[in-house]
């Protein structure tokens, strides 16, 4: 099994040469629907030249450079992390709207940001190194 | 320093939250944690995705949320000075002088702070607030990437494959001083502040560390 990490969390899917995965997976792990015009988030499609690949998998890695990601693997292809390009985390942030982030407390104990809705938040960081 | 602020907004409609970029684990979080025995949410961030998602580039930074969800201050100094880069190394103290004024830029910090969620002040508006927000390259996308994948290979005992991920990463983004130091402390514990940091800081000549945040009349 191969390991997925994109801003939505971590994925597991079985997978063949370099990134291929079965249309199911792809839209589990990033949203875009398989259609015969491209892959479909919403009211937004992309078509694929040759992100298709035999037996009806995406090219998830073509793919998901080709929309200004970035994408990068360790050399067994075992983790690979589909970031978010420039353009979107630009435009996320200028939108003004808190990019939303759930992480887990001491005790494993998982707090959503949003969820603070309707109260002033200081949200800062900090490290112990 | 935050229960203190957090006490003394009890009943405001206000929370903190404070996230550990933390590489190395909970562990390495949990005896300061413990320690403040906070109220506020304390979270930890392994592979500091807060960092990415908002474009931090040092600990601590900071940014103001109002209740609408708005970002309303995008990412500054949590009220760090510069002073400890006059510290005399072979005694790692400072002049009373710069420790009183850093105790001082704190305070005015946590003042501004107080004085946004009583009364609104300090919030900037949009244009403003969009201004002053980091600007993420495709090399600092791509980094983000390589930082992400470093870790994680380093928490799966790929300590050396790992390494060349974090490398790339603070290659990419040489200004995250959270990239350069996570990867120290990875590969010696105290690396972080170690001759290596302070031989960092000192190239910085006349750029700000801790740039000081915009704070007029705080």
């Amino acid at each position: 099994m191969t390991t997925i990490l994109t801003d939505a969390g971590a994925f597991t899917a079985e997978t063949s040469h370099a990134l291929h995965l079965k249309p199911d997976d792809v839209e589990r792990i990033t949203g875009w629907t398989l259609k015969p015009e491209g892959l479909c988030r919403g009211p937004v499609c992309v078509p694929l030249k040759s992100a298709v690949m035999p037996e009806g998998r995406v090219d998830l890695a073509a793919f998901w450079r080709h929309l200004g990601n970035p994408v990068v693997t360790d050399e067994a292809q075992e983790t690979w992390v589909l970031g978010t390009g420039a353009e979107d985390r630009n435009a996320s942030l200028t939108g003004l709207m808190a990019p939303d982030i759930t992480l887990p407390d001491l005790a494993g104990t998982p707090h959503t940001l949003s969820a603070l809705r309707g109260k002033k938040v200081l949200l800062t960081t900090w490290a112990s190194w | 320093m935050w229960q203190t602020l957090f006490d003394s907004l009890a009943g405001k409609n206000f929370m903190i939250v404070a996230v550990a970029e933390e590489g190395l684990g909970p562990e390495a979080s949990r005896p300061w944690i413990e320690q403040a025995a906070p109220q506020y949410w304390n979270l930890i961030d392994q592979d500091h995705r807060l960092a990415e998602l908002y474009g931090m580039v040092n600990v601590p930074q900071c940014v103001w949320i109002d209740e609408t969800g708005r970002i309303v201050r995008g990412p500054e100094t949590t009220g760090s000075t510069d002073h400890f880069r006059q510290m005399d190394l072979a005694t790692r103290t400072m002049a009373p002088d710069l420790v009183e004024a850093r105790t001082a830029a704190r305070a005015r910090y946590m003042d501004a702070v107080r004085d946004w969620v009583l009364t609104g002040r300090h919030a900037l508006e949009e244009d403003a607030a969009r201004a002053a927000l980091p600007r993420v390259t495709p090399e600092i996308a791509l980094a983000h990437a390589h930082f992400r994948l470093g870790t994680v290979l380093r928490r799966n005992g790929k300590t050396a494959e790992g390494a060349a991920h974090l490398a790339e990463a603070s290659r990419l983004h040489p200004d995250s001083w959270n990239m350069w130091r996570q990867t120290a402390e990875f590969e010696t514990l105290g690396g972080a502040g170690g001759p290596a940091f302070w031989q960092r800081v000192q190239a910085l000549g006349d750029r700000p560390y801790y740039p000081p945040p915009d704070l007029p009349g705080a």
